[in-house]
This record gives structure tokens, sequence and C-alpha cells, in this order.
């Protein structure tokens, strides 16, 4: 804990205008909401909203570092000091690391420290804590993924983001060994705005947070190092849809808002228990607001961002978003359903179906025919938000143990999982390393090249198909479990039938790695690989953080999987919010 | 799964320090067993170092564990709980005196072996490997029985299976190493079926397989319920302890390196069964039928084991079959009840260090003998190698159950039990009584021919073969589990064994046997020496002849050498029908089921490539969709308004 107060202390003393501007939420819930209540002054517990408050502060932090930090050359190359990126991952681990100490901290004291903080504008209740150790813990081991790099000193990142693919300027960059380290600021940025979505207490707060943790993800998915022009298609288009998802949200808080005349959650919510003419007005303004949730989460329909971003995007950014930007929307999501929703249950639970539906079977039925295993995984990830959206539509306090649990457990998993992915690179012909080995084609015979590797990314497929012994299957369970206890056994038994389809795609890589001969380049059935596919995936040698980050989230899948009982019972005490 | 129930780390019977740590007793060798097939070639210089260390480790945390369970009394821990919601799986150990008489045999035995393999393995390249097998061996054998519900007793199950399979295939190289390990775990599979249905019985009636919840309560089920768990279990038993009829795989497994057939083959995982049918005594209790079906399968065993067992000319074969006949004899006295129960253990841990005793000593004497195993090829053995020939002699005689060697104290007693007979059913003391008895002078015969042939008479070696003693690594476990056989009876009866294990097993009460118990000792031991004296006679004496091929011989000797014709009768009943079924499954399979589940995996994969070109890459067919989302979702909404 001393560097967890060491650190909020640092930060309360500096850049309190800054928190300020990044904080805008209160400010501006309160241009907006003025009618509705009339305040004289906010009134903020700081000690309540540190997680957050850490990883915004650290965030601003680092933006000044890569501000001084950097200098320019003659020739217009910018030059870094060795130190400046040891400097940055090491703010950005610790902000971190303190913002997560100090939500299980509070989690672990939650009697005290539930609170409306901020005026109501931040919603610190047990949920929230929950989420936001998930997140922290989450983006822990993601930024070390990202923080590591191979032995000859490449990491996941192009060596200049705004050089263009192919030009002069980024093989100068590229020789002098550059590295873009504005990385860090930003994954910080995202960090603390998803651990500010699932605690939004009022509309302005919720989009602000949504904006805070998406633009800085846009701006990450574009800087992969290899196959660059396929990260900024991926950055772009992310881009865009995101834009469109964020104008369905915006246009719903304002049928929201004019159906109820509040932006507070818990005013919405008493407005939606009163019976009156406006209701369908409200309601569409609730699935509006929604849609642009089912974006972020990757919901079918919404959900076409999703392969094409976590293919493009540098596989760590992937694993990092795929966890974190997960855990918060569906945070987010389950504080609307929770929160505002107990009235119009009976209005939200068809959506909820069909979407829970369609998620499942559709993220099941592609995931068959993918040959990338980004992009394998990535309809995996739909699938999954389809089973933890059984355990939403559930509508019960199980239902929601159950989410959050599944959350933690599959975030985890998936971070390792990515993880791995970014350590299996193609190596050309003269032993260059290349980018990442993700065609399906190049992970045959991967077990024999790196048992290791090939046996650990096994027991994360093990897990995502929810096989017992794994955190996977108990996670599946609770949801499962939850929906056929709310009525809801048709949805848990479309989920069941779903698990065990994608149980085939997952078994094929592991087949893949195991069971079938390797893409050898001095066979003729190299030959015959698909087009653009280099040589055969290996096991590549880095500074060994990404090692750490995949064996902590192993040994949390695995211990989860044999004894789950703690932390289903921890997950059951902070089951809980503010309504 | 969501009632709030915490069970994590709690004890029935008070916290006591040991018994909660007694999982890393089962913990150290599976690491051990994890890191040496992890760290592959590298490890090979000390990977068997690593493997008796964590055997030993365990051996010395067992010692502490039982220290306490001899002072606390036992205690039932649970570590985690799994799942919990309609019916209850957890996760935890059961520190009893049955349990902890197994964790000491197989902690004590298996590092004796481990160390016996250190040298008996120091040629082979894949070292290493076979002590990773070994490690893991342990410690699946340690989960089985320490295990406090039958879910996790299944686990264990699995392991010993999956690490017999891999040790018996230890020499894949020859095909037939492979085929004899896959025979093994078929016929285990078979059994495994019935602890699999015994499991989903208790399940459905419990609503939980723990010991804890099923045995107390054993009774109050039906006695046909009961009845048809017993069965199921004695099923799963028969498969793991190579009763019959599942007894075919255990001849064939002896073509794993010969410390395995000591430690797996012979001292512990084929006594699982023994363990289990004593472990689920309330339930044999209830069900008197199924515990007729294990007297039978436990006598005929005895039988057919001993018979096989005189033919063989293998060492080895000879061996294992006499293993399947002295388990017959535990498995008979676990289904006398209580009483028989009790030296049933007795015998499995007696039998545990003689048998164990006499396949190091069978080990020693290929080692000598250039991996050669028909004994018509022996003979004169015991002036070249004393040390292996006096500990050898010591297992042949606690197996005769000459007394004060171990097997009298344990087998004369099990012959004693087999004369009592339930009210009523006097037939029974009779038939299972002369059974076990004449079994007995059989055991004599074989043994007492394969100990002459292999140490008597004439040397019929074949050329080039040059005798000698085995190194100290060998011969120093082989003299400690004789000195097992020669007093292990001994102190088992002095200590009072029977009062020890009482807690552990449902109240018994004595009964007499339907002759005097002296007058059946004399007798037993008169058949004994019989049988040894015949075998000296044939086998030993200066005079006799063995042929170094084996002679013609009149149909019972060929059948017993063909293993009574189990094999052809597996064949003939099960492998050509269920390979006629399986050739009928597959064609249906193919062309009903496989075209309703191709027809079905084309339609996905279709659908899968459809949706798949919705995937277009454009953003704006992206955002269109988004747009029909939004308009169904809406739509949804608004029509359950009107």
């Amino acid at each position: 804990m001393s560097a967890a107060s060491l650190l909020s202390a640092l930060i309360s003393a500096s850049p309190g205008a800054s928190l300020g501007g990044s904080l805008g939420a209160p400010s501006a819930w309160r241009g907006a909401a003025a009618a509705a209540v009339v305040e004289a002054d906010i009134s903020i517990d700081w000690v309540t909203l540190s997680p957050v408050a850490i990883v915004l502060g650290a965030a601003v932090l680092s933006t000044l570092v890569e501000a001084v930090g950097a200098r320019r050359s003659r020739d217009g190359v910018a030059v870094q000091p060795a130190f400046l990126r040891i400097v940055q991952v090491g703010i950005a681990l610790l902000a971190v690391a303190a913002a997560g100490l100090m939500a299980l901290r509070l989690a672990l004291h939650v009697d005290e420290a539930t609170s409306l903080n901020a005026n109501g504008a931040v919603t610190i209740d047990p949920m929230t804590l929950y989420l936001q150790l998930a997140i922290a813990a989450c983006a822990l081991l993601g930024l070390l993924v990202i923080a590591d790099r191979t032995v000859q000193g490449e990491d996941a990142f192009a060596p200049q983001a705004a050089a263009v693919p192919g030009s002069d300027y980024e093989s100068q960059a590229r020789r002098r060994g550059m590295t873009q380290t504005d990385v860090y600021p930003l994954v910080q940025f995202a960090t603390g705005g998803m651990m500010l979505f699932p605690a939004a207490g009022d509309l302005i707060t919720l989009f602000v947070a949504l904006e805070v943790l998406s633009l800085p993800l846009y701006l990450l998915s574009g800087m992969a190092r290899h196959r660059r022009l396929l990260s900024q298609e991926a950055s772009l288009k992310y881009f865009l849809l995101g834009a469109f998802g964020s104008a369905f949200f915006l246009f719903g808080a304002a049928w929201v808002y004019g159906a109820t005349g509040a932006l507070r959650l818990t005013d919405i919510a008493a407005a939606a228990a009163l019976p009156s003419g406006l209701d369908p007005l409200l309601v569409v303004g609730l699935v509006l607001i929604l849609v642009g949730l089912f974006f972020k989460v990757g919901a079918v329909p919404f959900h076409s961002w999703t392969p094409d971003v976590y293919q493009g995007a540098p596989t760590p950014i992937t694993g990092f978003m795929a966890a974190c930007t997960k855990i918060a929307a569906f945070g987010a999501l389950l504080r609307i359903i929770y929160a505002v929703g107990p009235g119009l249950s009976w209005d939200l639970k068809p959506v909820l179906w069909t979407v829970a539906i369609l998620t499942m079977v559709v993220g099941t039925v592609v995931g068959l025919v993918q040959k990338d295993v980004k992009r394998l995984l990535a309809y995996s990830a739909i699938a999954h938000a389809g089973f933890i959206l059984t355990g939403v539509a559930a509508l019960s306090s199980d239902g929601l143990s159950g989410s959050l649990f599944y959350l933690f457990t599959y975030g985890v998993a998936t971070v390792g999982g990515f993880g791995v992915i970014a350590l299996v690179r193609e190596v050309d012909s003269q032993g260059h390393m290349r980018g990442e080995a993700t065609g399906l084609d190049q992970w045959r015979g991967l077990g024999r090249r790196s048992p290791v590797l090939a046996g650990t990314f096994a027991l994360f497929l093990l897990s995502f198909a929810g096989i017992p012994l794994t955190s996977g299957f108990v996670a599946k369970f609770a949801v499962f479990q939850a929906a056929f206890g709310a009525g809801a056994a048709a949805l848990a038994i479309v989920g069941l039938a779903c698990s065990a389809a994608a149980a085939f795609f997952y078994a094929r890589v592991i087949v893949a790695m195991f069971f079938e001969p390797a893409a050898d380049d001095q066979t003729a059935e190299f030959e015959t690989l698909a087009d653009g596919i280099g040589s055969a995936g290996v096991g590549i040698r880095t500074l060994g953080l990404n090692q750490i980050a995949v064996a902590m989230s192993l040994a949390f899948t695995l211990v989860l999987g044999v004894a789950p009982g703690w932390f289903l019972n921890f997950t059951r005490g902070l089951s809980q919010l503010i309504s | 799964m969501i009632n709030n129930v915490i069970l994590a780390a709690s004890t029935a019977e008070g916290g006591q320090a040991a018994a909660r740590s007694a999982w890393l007793v089962i913990a150290i060798p599976l690491i051990s067993a994890g890191l040496l097939l992890l760290a592959g070639r590298k490890a090979d210089k000390w990977g068997h170092l690593l493997g008796v260390a964590a055997s030993a480790a365990s051996f010395v945390i067992s010692l502490w564990v039982f220290a306490d369970l001899l002072k606390n009394g036992s205690s039932d821990i649970n570590l985690a709980w799994w799942i919990n919601g309609g019916f209850t799986l957890d996760f935890g150990l059961q520190i009893d005196q049955l349990s902890m008489a197994f964790v000491l045999l197989v902690t004590f035995v298996g590092t004796l072996i481990h160390i016996y393999s250190i040298a008996y393995m120091a040629h082979d390249r894949d070292r290493r490997r076979f002590f990773a097998y070994l490690n893991l061996f342990v410690a699946a054998m340690l989960l089985l029985v320490l295990a406090n519900s039958y879910l996790v007793l299944f686990v264990g199950w699995e392991g010993v299976g999956l690490a017999s399979y891999l040790l018996i295939g230890f020499w894949n190289q020859r095909s037939e190493y492979a085929v004899a390990a896959k025979k093994a775990f078929i016929a285990n599979r078979v059994g495994d079926f019935g602890l699999l249905v015994a499991m989903m019985i208790m399940l459905g009636e419990f609503g939980s397989v723990s010991f804890a919840a099923v045995l107390p309560d054993a009774a109050v089920l039906s006695p046909t319920t009961l009845t048809l768990i017993g069965l199921a279990l004695l099923l799963a038993a028969c498969g793991k302890s190579a009763q019959f009829p599942l007894q075919s795989w255990l001849g064939d497994a002896m073509a794993g390196p010969t410390p395995v057939s000591a430690l797996i083959h012979a001292a512990t995982m084929v006594t699982a069964g023994v363990y289990l049918v004593v472990r689920s005594g309330p339930i044999f209790e209830g069900a008197p039928g199924a515990r007729l079906a294990v007297l039978i399968v436990g006598a005929v065993t005895l039988l057919y084991g001993a018979i096989v067992g005189c033919a063989k000319d293998d060492m080895k074969k000879a061996l294992a079959a006499s293993t399947m006949s002295q388990i017959g004899y535990m498995m008979l006295a676990a289904g006398l009840g209580p009483v028989g129960a009790v030296f049933a253990i007795m015998h499995l841990l007696t039998h545990g260090f003689f048998k164990a005793g006499l396949f190091l000593g069978a080990g020693s004497v290929m080692h000598a003998m250039r991996d050669q195993v028909d004994m018509r090829r022996f003979g004169a053995l015991g002036k070249f190698m004393k040390i292996t020939w006096l500990t050898m002699m010591a297992g042949w005689l606690a197996i005769l159950g000459i007394p004060p060697f171990a097997g009298f104290f344990s087998k004369d007693k099990i012959i004693e039990q087999a004369f009592v007979a339930p009210a009523g059913q006097v037939w029974q003391g009779w038939a299972f009584g002369l059974v076990a008895m004449f079994g007995a002078g059989l055991t004599a015969f074989y043994m007492s021919r394969l100990f002459f042939m292999v140490f008597q008479g004439k040397a019929r070696w074949t050329d080039d073969q040059h005798p000698h003693e085995s190194p100290g690594l060998m011969t120093v476990p082989m003299v400690i589990l004789a000195l097992g056989s020669v007093f292990g009876g001994l102190i088992l009866t002095v200590v009072k064994f029977d009062d020890y294990l009482a807690p552990a097993l449902v109240e018994g009460h004595h009964g007499e046997p339907v002759v005097n118990a002296y007058a059946i000792m004399a007798a037993t031991l008169v058949l004994v020496l019989a049988g040894a004296w015949i075998a000296w006679a044939k086998f030993g004496s200066a005079k006799a002849v063995v042929p170094v091929l084996p002679p013609a011989a009149d149909g019972l000797v060929r059948a017993a050498r063909a293993d009574l014709y189990q094999d052809t009768v597996n064949h003939g009943l099960f492998v050509r029908p269920g390979q006629a079924l399986v050739a009928g499954a597959t064609k249906t399979d193919n062309s009903v089921v496989d075209g309703a589940v191709r027809g079905l995996a084309w339609l996905f994969l279709r659908t899968g490539g459809l949706i798949a070109r919705l995937q277009n890459g454009y953003a704006r067919s992206y955002a269109a969709t988004m747009l029909a989302g939004v308009i169904l979702l809406v739509a949804i909404v608004l029509a359950g308004r009107i």
C-alpha cells in the first residue's frame, strides 16, 4: 500500500488542474443537468475516487514526460533518451498497480467505501470496486505484454506511428531504434476511462468515460509495427464505427432526458418506475444507449468491427482491449440494466434475448470458418460476449455475480491468450524475425517447436471452450445456471449448444499445434500455403515481461478452475449496486 | 452454486496443522513430475535425483501426518469447493486410518523402488522421463487413496491408469509393448465405466459423491439401488485390480520395466480395487447380492491366477499371475465384511512388501541374465547372486505363508475368515474356505517352482551368460523389502493392526468358522508344504530335470499356459461382436448419423461462410449492419409496447 499512498500523494500534489480537465464529468454534468439538480458546489471523496484518479493523473504525468523527454535532432527525426521508455513503463505499471491495490483495499472495506461520489456523477459501490479491480488486474497484465520487446529491442509498435508505411522516414526511424513511447500514456488514459465507465452515475459521465476509453484505443489500434496498412485500416474503421456507435448512445441519452428530464441514473430509475405517457420514448432511448454499449462489448449485430480491429491492432493492444474494454463495457451495461432496468425489464428482456442469441450463434458459427488465429479469437470474443449476456439477461442476482465472475476470468485468460500470440513469430529463411505468425497453417506443429508456449495456449483455449478444471468452465457454469434459475432456460440451452460447437474451433487449433505436421520451409507443402503467409511460427525470445504476464494469467485460470470457491464468494460479496 | 456455503479449508474434527499440510504429500511428486517433463533433456543429469527426493519428501510428510493421525484422530479436509448448485462437488482429502495405511505403503515402497530404478534404468537414455512418470504415478495414487469423495478418487483413479499406461508402454518402440499398454488402458476403461455409473447413481440419490455424504447414509437407499451401486463399484475394482473377468491385461502389463511391475502392477495400483471395496463397505453391507458377487470374483480369481501361475515359464508373468491370485484373496476377504476387510488390508500391506521384493528380485535376475525372463533358461543362480537369492527366499517364504513370515499372519487369517459362513448359509463357509485353502496349496507349488527353477538345480543358461550380483542401489531396497517380508506380518499383529484400522471401517461382528480354526491352520500348512515338496521334487532337487523347452502337456496345462484362453474368450465374446458392432455402427454412423452431422456441419459452415461474407471489410456495410440492428431492436421493443 505504501506505493499506492505515495503515488496518490504525488498526484494530488501536482496536477490538480488536469484532473479537473480529464474528470470533465462533474462540470459537464453541471452544465447539462443544472435544471434537474441545483448544487452549490461539488463534494468529492478523493479516497474512493482514487483508483480512477491515480491512473488518469499518472496518464497526465506520462504525457508531460513524453513532451519533455523527446528531443528533436536537426534532420527532424525525434531522438529519444534511452531512459524514456523505462520511465514511461515504470509510471504506467506503478499507476495501474496502485489503482488496483486501492480498488482492492476499498473492496475489502466495501461498507465504508460505498458512496455516491462527486454529487452522484460517480457511483462507488461494490460492483464498481470489483470491476475496477478486474480492469486494473487485466490492464496490469496487458501492460506487461505491451512493454515487452524482443531481445533485438523491437516492441509491437511502429517506430514512428505517424510515418507513412514504407516511407524513408519510417525506415530511418527504424534504423535509429525509435520507439513510440506515447503508447504508455494512451494506455493509461484508456484504463482510466475504463475504470470510470462502470462507475458512472449519470449519462454524461458515462459518455465522457466512453470517449476517454475509446479515443486512445482508436489510436493504439493503428500503431502495429508489422502489417501497418492493416493496422491503420483497423484504426480508421474502429474510429468511424465507434463514432457511429457513440452517436446512437448520445441520441438515446437525449431521448431518455426528454422522457424523464433526468440524466442521473437513480433519477431515471425513479422516473421509469412511474408509468407515464412518455414510456415508449424512454424505452427507445434506453435501447439506443444499450446499442452504444453493445457496440463496445462486440455484441451482434454491432460486432462487425471486432474481427478487423482485433486482427489489425498490435497484438498486445488487442489483448488489452479485448479484456479491459469488455469488462468496462459490460460493467456499464450491467449498471444501466440493473440500476435503471428493473422497472422496464419486461421491455428489455426481448432485446437482451435477441442480442444474446444472435451474438452466441454468429460468434460461434463464423468462428468455425476462420483461418487466422487472431480473427478466431475475435469471434471467440464475440461468442463469449453472448455467453456473458445470458448471465446479464437472467436479470437476477445470480446472473449479476455470474457475469462478473465470467468477466474477470475471461479477461485474464484473454490477455494471456493474446500474449502467447504476440510471442509466436514468423522467421524468414535468413533467420530474421518478422511479424506475428497468425495464420492457422503457421501454427501447425508448434507443439513440437515450442512445446511450453503451445501447451500454455492450449490451456487458454480449453478455458475458452469451458473444459472443467479451467476457470472458463466455472464461469460458463455460473452464467448458464443463473439463466436456468431465472427462467431463461432457452437462452442457456442455446448457450450450451454454442459452447459445444465452439469447442470445435478451439480444438482445431490444438490439433493443428500438436497433431499436424509442421509447415516446414523445406517441404513442398509449404509452397501450397495460402498467399502472403510466410514461414511457420516459432516462439521468440523477449525480455520476459510477456512470459510473466502469460504465466500469471495461466496460474489464475488454472487455480480458479480447480478451486474457484473463494473467488466466487468474493465476487458474490461484491455483486451489489446502489440503486 | 449461488447459496453461500463456505467450506474452504474447514476441518471436520479439529484443525491439525499436519493434516492440513497433507495435500503436500500429493503436490510434491506431482510438481516434480511436471518439472521433469517440462525441463526436457536439460534435466537428464539430475532428473532421477529429483524424482527420488520428491518421493522421499512425500514419505517424510506422510510420517508426520501419520503421527498426527495417531494423536488427534482422523480428519476430513475440504480444500476447495468446486461446484455447488443443486449438487455439490468438492475437492478434499480424508485422513483416516485406512487412507494413511495406504499412503505409508505407497510412499515407502515407492521411494525404495525409485532408488532401485536409479541403477536399474541407468543405461536408458529416457531415465528422466521414467522418473517423471513414476512421480506422476505416486501423486495420482496418493490422490486416489486420500480423496474424500468418489470424484476426487476418480481423478486419482484415472491418473494411475494414465501412469500405468505410460509406463507399460515405456519402451513403446516395440510395438507389442505398445499393444500391451493399450490393452491395459482399455480393460481399465471398462472398469472406469462402472465407477462412473456408481457416481451417477450416487449423485442422483444424494446430490453428492463425497464419502461423508454417501457412506453414513447408505442404508437409507433400497437394497436394489445399493446392489446396483455395489456391482458398478465391483466392475471398477475388477478393472483396476485385474480381477476376473477383467484380468487379462495384467500379464501383458509386464512389458513395462520391472520396477514398474513391482510398484504399480504388484504393490500399489492393482490393490486400488480392494481399497475401493473396503472404503465402500457401508454400501456392500446393505447389498448382500453385491457382496456375494465380490466373494465369487475373489474366489474365482484366486484360483484362476494360481492355475495360470503353475504353467508360466516367463518369470514375470508367473509373478503377475501370482499377484492376480493374491489380490483375489484380498477381494475375497473384502467381500467377507468388516472383519475380513481388516485382513484384506493387512494382506495388502504384507503383499505390498513381499511382492515388491519378489519383483525387484526378478529385476535383479534379469539384470544379471541380460533381460532373460524364461525360467527354463535359469537355474543354479543362488550361488552367483547371494543377496538376490536370500531376499527372494524371504519373499517366497512370505507368500507361501510359512510362519513367522509376513504372509502367514495375513493370508492364514483370510482363509480362516473365509470359512466363516453367514447365518443359514453354511455352504458359503465351506465353498469359499476350501477354495482359499486349495489356492494356498497351489500358490506354494507355483511359487516354489519359480524359486527352484531360478535359483536351484542345474544351470540351463543360454551361451554367453555371466550372472553377477546387482549394484548396491538395487540390493539395498531389496534387503529392506525382504526385512518387511520377514517381520511385516509379525509387527502388524503385535501392534494390533485390526484395532488401529477399526475406526475407519463399519462395525463388524466376529463369526466362528465352520470348523476349528487350528484345524484350518494345520490343514493349510500341510497343503502348502505338500505343494512346495512337489515343486522341489520336480524342479529343485538334484535329480530333477527341467527341459529347456516346455514339454508337451495335457489340456489343463496347455490352457494355463494360454491364460486359460482368456484372450480367446475375450476375442470371441467381446472383440469380435464388438468389432462387428463397431463396423455396423460405423456404417450407420457414416451414412445416417454423419449424414445428418455433415449436413449440419455443412449448414453451419455455409452459414458461417455466408455471414462471413457480410464481413467484407467495408466500413459502410458494417455501419449498415449496425443500423439494421438498431432498427430491429427498436422494432422489437416497440412491438412489445403495442
